[in-house]
């Protein structure tokens, strides 16, 4: 870390110097030469170890003081929220201490959330990280035309979640749809894929798969070519093939980036919104609440029913939530890699 | 060169580029198509001629240039604030010594972990009470600055500058903020660019925060899709049109720096 070797001393030594128009004189850190204007001096070397102390908090303030007013604070103001009746048109309330939460945990609705969101996130976390460090295994390898083929799998990434939401609604249309379609091909019934939950459910998580399977590649095989070369080729001599090559070398050597991709894609896939919403044309997550997730159970808590206080309820029940998955995660993952060593 | 690949290595990853395509195409196919398409027995190969007539229905049905208006400023402003603000911030934690820079730099990469996007009630509750909400403001404000940003800034111009180019600023009697401006902003460019472009995706794309913020009247252009298809009947061929529609500009701006947006991946993944 270089924050351990500063330049700020160097500061100090220049304006002891320098100021007196003594810049040819030798510099040294304890030779004081004689001043020769020196009330000037003084000033200067003042005003000088004054903007070596304060620039830092200058530089760093205004990214702070944003962030505590659109970051933090409306995260904590959220707990404050949700102990209080609070409408979206009538405002604050009075206190009621935990009946919000009560409120949450006995609605079913909010079950319903939870079970869908945590099946919507294995369906399409799990599928994810296997496909793209099959993808990132294939990438590192000595291609022709590497850039070709790293931005070709990258294209997803600039289809924003709203309009991938659009396009594969329409591919699981369940009467016409190209999926449909295609299973009629080899003899499967058509799925409705907005009625059944399971099935809309794949059908969710095949878009955020979609979407992001090709950038969680790029990061895994960016990790992957930081492994040394050497250690494929004594696994060769070992008599390793290809594939015992990667589950052998490559992945306990990436260990720390598949962590690090996990982590991040479990944060996003416990947030799925956009894609739960848009998946039909009514935007509540289905008849029967099949594949609505806990965030749009929260929109609709604060702007349909309009109940703010309960909604924050809910973002802070969320919010634990994913703490929960993200630590259980780590634990899992540190267990696994540690186990196959 | 003992791990040239073979056929089947370059076989799968073209079927993972078909795969990675094919949707956007299809969404070209229904979008330039009479809306019957969707009903034929046997789907389309090629696109159609219509495009054009669907885009205009596009936008006499929702306010779609001032959509791209609204998106191209609050994502530009979004962009261009956090690579200042960023760039400021990592630059002082890379390379100046002060007072409880090491805890403030922890505070910064623990709040990468937090989702800030489950405080959207209180921010809800304050934009409203400044009158903001259905101005872009509300849209603006929560994005200027990002703890994503100083993280990786941080990251790429502890590197990037030589402790000795600071040190011959200063000898040069550069006051701080001209070492900064003379030292530190040519060397953080190329990471600059790439926080840019992220930036402005992250905004571009964005759909939750602006569909609680901005009235129906003055979308983004996220916004405006969802307008599209919010009618009782869903007509693909117009909501497809405007999916395409909405994608060209982040299109062009992939073909002019996807060779870049990849570097930003792989390089905030190796230090990260």
């Amino acid at each position: 870390m270089s924050l351990d070797h500063p330049v700020a001393p160097a500061g100090d030594v220049v304006s002891t110097t320098s100021p007196a128009g003594a810049t040819t004189a030798p510099r040294s850190t304890t030779e004081v030469p004689v001043p020769r204007e020196p009330r000037r001096r003084t000033l200067r070397h003042r005003l000088s170890r004054l903007d070596v102390q304060l620039s830092p908090y200058l530089y760093i303030s205004p990214f702070f003081i944003l962030f505590l007013v659109v970051g933090l604070f409306p995260l904590i103001y959220t707990g404050y929220v949700s102990v209080h009746q609070w409408s979206l048109i009538g405002g604050q309330g009075e206190f009621v201490g935990l009946e919000n939460y009560r409120a949450v945990f006995e609605d079913r609705y909010f079950w319903r959330a939870l079970r869908n969101t945590f099946s919507i996130f294995v369906l399409s976390s799990v599928p994810q990280v296997c496909i793209a460090m099959v993808l990132a295994g294939l990438l590192d390898t000595q291609l022709r035309g590497r850039t070709f083929w790293r931005m070709g799998i990258l294209v997803p990434f600039v289809v924003a979640p709203a309009a991938v939401t659009l396009i594969f609604g329409n591919l699981f249309g369940d009467r016409y749809g190209l999926v449909n379609d295609a299973l009629g091909l080899v003899g499967i019934d058509a799925i409705a894929w907005h009625v059944d939950t399971f099935a809309s459910h794949i059908a969710i998580a095949s878009m955020v798969n979609w979407r992001w399977t090709g950038y969680n590649a790029l990061i895994l095989l960016a990790a992957m070519q930081a492994v040394p070369r050497d250690l494929y080729e004594s696994a060769a001599i070992d008599g390793a093939g290809k594939i015992r090559q990667f589950l052998s070398v490559t992945v306990p050597m990436i260990r720390p980036t598949i962590i690090f991709v996990i982590i991040t894609t479990t944060i996003g896939g416990l947030q799925i919104f956009t894609e739960a919403r848009l998946f039909d044309n009514v935007g509540l997550g289905g008849s029967d609440r099949q594949w609505q997730t806990v965030t749009l159970y929260l929109w609709e808590i604060g702007w349909r029913v309009r109940n703010l206080g309960m909604a924050s309820a809910v973002a802070w029940l969320l919010f634990l939530f994913i703490v929960a998955v993200a630590l259980l995660n780590l634990v899992l993952t540190r267990r696994i890699g540690g186990g196959s060593r | 060169m003992t791990r040239r690949p073979g056929f089947l290595v370059y076989g799968l990853l073209t079927a993972f580029i078909i795969g990675s395509t094919a949707p956007l195409y299809w969404s070209l196919l229904v979008g330039s198509h009479t809306k019957d398409v969707v009903t034929r027995d046997v789907p389309p190969l090629l696109p159609g001629g219509h495009f054009f007539d669907n885009a205009q229905r596009v936008f006499e049905t929702v306010e779609f240039w001032k959509a791209l208006g609204n998106s191209l400023l609050v994502s530009t402003v979004c962009a261009t604030s956090v690579v200042f603000f960023c760039t400021l911030a990592g630059y002082a934690f890379a390379k100046l010594r002060f007072r409880g820079s090491a805890p403030l730099m922890i505070f910064v990469v623990a709040t990468l972990a937090v989702p800030t996007q489950l405080g959207v009630i209180p921010l809800f509750i304050q934009m409203a009470k400044l009158g903001w909400t259905g101005h872009l403001w509300a849209i603006m404000v929560p994005m200027l600055v990002t703890a994503f940003g100083v993280f990786f800034m941080r990251q790429y111009l502890v590197d990037a500058i030589p402790d000795e180019l600071i040190e011959a600023a200063r000898v040069d009697g550069c006051s701080m903020i001209r070492t900064f401006w003379n030292v530190a902003v040519p060397a953080a460019r190329p990471a600059a660019a790439i926080l840019w472009l992220f930036t402005f995706m992250t905004v571009w794309t964005d759909f939750f925060w602006p569909m609680i913020a901005l009235p129906a009247t003055n979308p983004t252009v996220q916004i405006a899709l969802q307008q599209l298809q919010s009618g009782y009947y869903v007509d693909y061929s117009l909501v497809l049109a405007g999916a395409v529609l909405s994608t060209i500009p982040l299109l062009v701006l992939f073909v002019l720096t996807g060779r870049q947006l990849v570097a930003g991946i792989m390089q905030g993944a190796v230090k990260g």
